[in-house]
Parts: structure tokens; C-alpha cells; sequence
């Protein structure tokens, strides 16, 4: 039971990633590929303010959501001036640049060695200390992160932001800045990884830069092309895939030795297949 | 007459070739302005320029009577009162035909549009425009699911719902039925009744005839004639040039 709850938790991190990764490739059609860096931004903030300030965890999360969005606003001033593959290469950029100072300020983030024993959530003296409890808060805060999404993706912002995926051009001919659209969206996008990042932080109790890197960058944008792009559901239905499906690959019998080497042939291999036959992901609309 | 669009020695190069050379023309508000030309004589170019997805080389352009701008953002342009279509139709393939007319009428404001769900008013006016195109009932379809007359109608229709006073149209015609014809000429009337500019760009002569008030001829980017439809057809130097007899 203990292990399928720490498979939910984890389910749950990644559907906020995926859910807030949608939001900028899916329904933006904004190559990201540096959401591991405002996931990492939420996880160090969120385990920095709460050694170094005792702030509350409730407050700490919020706390690294926005200083992620900033640091999104900043970087996504330069990258909402681009398009396509530029764009792309400027947020591998930027998430070289974040791995880069986690693993080297040492001084604040230790480097390598990582950052131990982060507090679990407290709220009104009840400790989040039980995983079934830390489950409870982590569906509560998917559910919102949901909720805000699916608010955006119904209204006229959401309307835009599909429009600037087809065609960003022909878009602003209509007296829309899509810069500021594509800004504004980033900046949501990051706030929202930031959370998932803090709660990874605080269940986890231990972060290190690896956890935020561009192959977690280039996991994250799997899920969503999995499950499918431009579909709240088909980043909740492709973090849960993605999620379960090394799990389930460990009752397949691979040898220990090459165990893991296997494991990521079949996800590469479900990947090629799926775009080969359905290209629209498993539960999406828009096709690549 | 108030002008609805001015150039002034308006100039486009790509790599060395002057696409649009030295352009000074004026558009009239409320007619029909037809532009021709043979292919390559810089009329696309002419309205990407003027609606900001080409930028300005060298001379100005004025909207609207506005002061003369040196240099024009796309977004700009509809704040001047300004859309087009497209010679290559771009329509926002994956949403439906129903969204991508409510783009057209929607906030542009991020903020605003944020928090703006589609008011009855709205819905209501996209539904006229897409009876007036014949599309109503095709708007829970994708527009990448239109037939290409279909998609041609739908540009149409996005640009109707703007509620623009100038509306460029680049090769409306091309490609459709006769039928999408009369209903594409019957629009151009209408708009012209209530007062709205158009400029056309189009190669059928016989359209240009029936329709314009005022052509403007274009050679290699530079003006070569202009005038009433009846004087500028019979133009022997357009006739050699263009019509070909």
C-alpha cells in the first residue's frame, strides 16, 4: 500500500508539471524545454526559505512560485522575441544556465551534495509526516493547479494562446502582442512548476541538481506528447503512464544487469510508435 | 475625398530586389480599390507592408488619416481600423471555424482576456458572419477540415468580424466556385454600402470591372497606372503590358 501511495504522490508532482508544461507547448505551441529549471527553482527556494527563514511551508511554495515566475518573466522577455527552434535553444539555454548554478554556488545550494532532512508540510500543528497525508496535499494542490488551468484554456486568453500555436503572425495582424501572451503564459507555466518542485522538495526531503536537468526537461515534454498536446486530460493521462510504466516494466524479467538500459529502450520505443500511429498523443487533439 | 490608406515613396527590398519601389499611392475611403498586376509586381508585398509583417525599407504609410508612420507593427494595424486576408490562406487550422471567428472579436488584452468568457453578443455576431459565408453549420469543424473554397470564405468572414473600416483582400476569388464568387462579390457590396474601404488585389479583369471604383496598376513594384476601372483597362501601355490584347 505504502509503495502505491509514493507512486500517487509522484503521479501527482508530474501531472503539475505536465498540466503546466500543456500550457506552454500544448496550448502555446512554445518549445520549452527548461520547465526542469523552474520545477528546481521551486524545489531550492522552497527548501532554502524553510532552513534559513523558518517560513511555513504553505507560505514557502508560494514564496518560490513567484520568484520562479520572475525569474520566467525575465527569461521569457528574451524568448517570447522568438519562435520555433530558436526558441527551443534558448530555453535548453536557460536550463544549462540553472543546473549550472545549482551544482556550482555551493555556498547556498552545496552543489552536489545536495540539500538533506527538508521539513515535511506543517499547517495548524499537523504534520504532513505520513504519506497517505502528503498524498492528500499534493491531489489538493493538482486539483487547483487543474482548476486555474482549465479557467485559462476556457476563456479568451486560451483562445489566443491556441491561435498563436497555428499561427503566430497571422494572429497579431488581429491586434493581438503575442509577445505578451506568450510572456504571460511562461510566467503561469513556471509559477505552477515551481509548486510541484517544492512539493517534490519537501516529500522527498532531499534535493540535488540531478533532479532538474534537461533529461528531466525532455521527460516532462514526453509525458505531454504522450498523453497528448493541447488536452488538460492528456498531461494528467501521460504523467500517469509515464509514471506507472517503469514500475510495471520491473515484473517484465530483464536480468538486473541490463534492467534499467531496457527499461528506457521501451520507452523510446513506445514513443516512436505511438507518434508513427497516433500522433495526437493517447488522450490529445492537436496533432504535431 | 478622405483617404483610407496613403504610401509616400514607400520602398520594400528582398537581397538587393526592390519589391515595392518607390510606391505613392492613395487609397479612397469608402470605394472599391482594385490592385493589379502581373505576378511578381509587388502587390502581396504592397499589403504585407502595410499590415506590419514586412517592415518599412524606406518612404511612409498613413492609416486612416493618422500622421505618417515610418514603421508599423503588425498589431498595430487594427487599432488603425485595419485587417486583411491572405493570398495564401492562414487560418488557425486546429481550432474550430466557430473560435476562429470569435478570435475576431474577442479582448486583446491579456489581462482582460483572461477573465472573458463568450458573451451572448459575441456568439450572436460570429453566427452572422458565418451565415453570411454559408458556415454556421460547419462551426464545430476544424478550419484544417474546410475544403479549400471553404477556407477561402472563412478568411473572409474572420475579416468581417473585425468590424474593420479598410479591409485588404488578396486574391479572394482565387479558386472559387462560381457560386463563392457571386456570394464573395455580393460581401464586397455590402461592405462598400456601409461605408467600409476595400482593396483588392485580384487578376480576374472581369471582377475588377463590376466591383471597383478606383484601380491602381502596379509593374515591378513601382505605380504604372491609376484611375477609373473603364480609363485604366483601356490604357493601351496597361493592355500591352498586363492584359495581353
Amino acid at each position: 500500500m505504502e509503495y502505491l501511495i509514493h507512486l500517487a504522490i509522484l503521479f501527482s508532482i508530474f501531472a503539475i508539471l505536465a498540466i503546466s508544461l500543456q500550457l506552454i507547448v500544448g496550448f502555446t505551441g512554445l518549445l520549452s524545454v527548461a520547465h526542469a529549471a523552474f520545477y528546481g527553482i521551486g524545489a531550492y527556494a522552497l527548501a532554502l526559505l524553510l532552513e534559513h527563514t523558518g517560513l511555513n511551508f504553505f507560505v514557502a511554495i508560494l514564496v518560490g512560485a513567484v520568484i520562479s515566475g520572475v525569474a520566467a518573466a525575465l527569461i521569457g522577455l528574451v524568448l517570447s522575441k522568438f519562435r520555433d527552434d530558436y526558441y527551443a535553444l534558448g530555453a535548453i539555454g536557460f536550463n544549462v544556465i540553472i543546473f549550472s548554478i545549482l551544482l556550482n554556488w555551493q555556498e547556498v545550494t552545496r552543489g552536489p551534495l545536495g540539500i538533506p532532512g527538508i521539513d515535511r508540510p506543517e499547517l495548524l500543528g499537523f504534520t504532513f509526516s505520513e504519506n497517505i497525508a502528503f498524498l492528500l496535499l499534493a491531489l489538493v494542490f493538482l486539483a487547483i493547479v487543474y482548476g486555474i488551468s482549465e479557467f485559462i484554456t476556457t476563456s479568451s486568453f486560451g483562445r489566443a494562446l491556441r491561435a498563436i500555436r497555428e499561427d503566430e503572425e497571422a494572429l497579431s495582424v488581429f491586434g493581438y502582442r503575442t509577445s505578451f501572451f506568450k510572456l504571460a503564459i511562461f510566467v503561469i507555466g513556471a509559477a505552477m512548476a515551481a509548486i510541484a518542485g517544492g512539493l517534490f522538495a519537501s516529500y522527498i526531503t532531499f534535493i540535488d541538481p540531478t533532479s532538474f536537468g534537461i533529461a528531466e526537461s525532455v521527460f516532462m515534454l514526453s509525458i505531454i506528447i504522450f498523453g497528448g498536446l493541447g488536452s488538460l486530460r492528456g498531461a494528467l493521462v501521460g504523467a500517469l503512464i509515464l509514471i506507472l510504466l517503469p514500475e510495471a516494466l520491473r515484473f517484465v524479467g530483464f536480468t538486473p544487469d541490463i534492467a534499467a538500459q531496457m527499461r528506457q529502450v521501451v520507452y523510446g520505443l513506445l514513443l516512436v510508435f505511438l507518434m508513427l500511429y497516433r500522433p495526437q498523443g493517447v488522450a490529445g487533439e492537436y496533432r504535431l | 475625398m478622405k483617404n483610407a490608406l496613403k504610401t509616400k515613396n514607400l520602398s520594400k527590398e528582398f537581397g538587393g530586389v526592390k519589391a515595392v519601389n518607390d510606391l505613392s499611392i492613395a487609397i479612397p475611403k469608402g470605394n472599391i480599390t482594385g490592385v493589379i498586376g502581373p505576378n511578381g509586381s509587388g502587390k502581396t508585398t504592397l499589403t504585407n507592408v502595410l499590415t506590419g509583417i514586412h517592415c518599412i525599407d524606406g518612404g511612409v504609410v498613413s492609416i486612416s488619416e493618422g500622421g505618417e508612420r515610418k514603421r508599423i507593427a503588425s498589431h498595430e494595424v487594427f487599432q488603425a481600423g485595419l485587417t486583411r486576408t491572405f493570398q495564401n490562406v492562414r487560418l488557425f487550422e486546429q481550432i474550430t471555424v466557430l473560435d476562429n471567428v470569435l478570435i475576431a472579436t474577442t479582448s486583446r488584452h491579456v489581462f482582460g482576456s483572461l477573465f472573458e468568457r463568450d458573451a451572448a453578443e459575441r456568439l450572436s455576431k460570429a453566427e452572422a458572419v458565418l451565415n453570411r459565408v454559408g458556415l454556421w453549420e460547419k462551426r464545430e469543424a476544424n478550419a484544417a477540415e474546410l475544403s479549400y473554397g471553404q477556407r477561402k470564405l472563412l478568411e473572409i468572414a474572420r475579416a468581417l468580424a473585425t468590424d474593420a473600416e479598410t479591409i485588404l483582400f488578396d486574391e479572394p476569388y482565387a479558386g472559387l466556385f462560381p457560386e463563392m464568387v457571386k456570394l464573395v462579390s455580393g460581401i464586397m457590396r455590402e461592405l462598400r454600402e456601409q461605408g467600409k474601404t476595400i482593396v483588392l488585389i485580384e487578376h480576374d479583369m472581369a471582377l475588377i470591372r463590376e466591383l471597383c471604383d478606383h484601380v491602381i496598376v502596379m509593374d515591378a513594384g513601382k505605380l504604372l497606372a491609376e484611375g477609373k476601372p473603364s480609363e485604366v483597362l483601356a490604357d493601351k501601355a496597361v493592355i500591352e503590358a498586363y492584359l495581353g490584347d
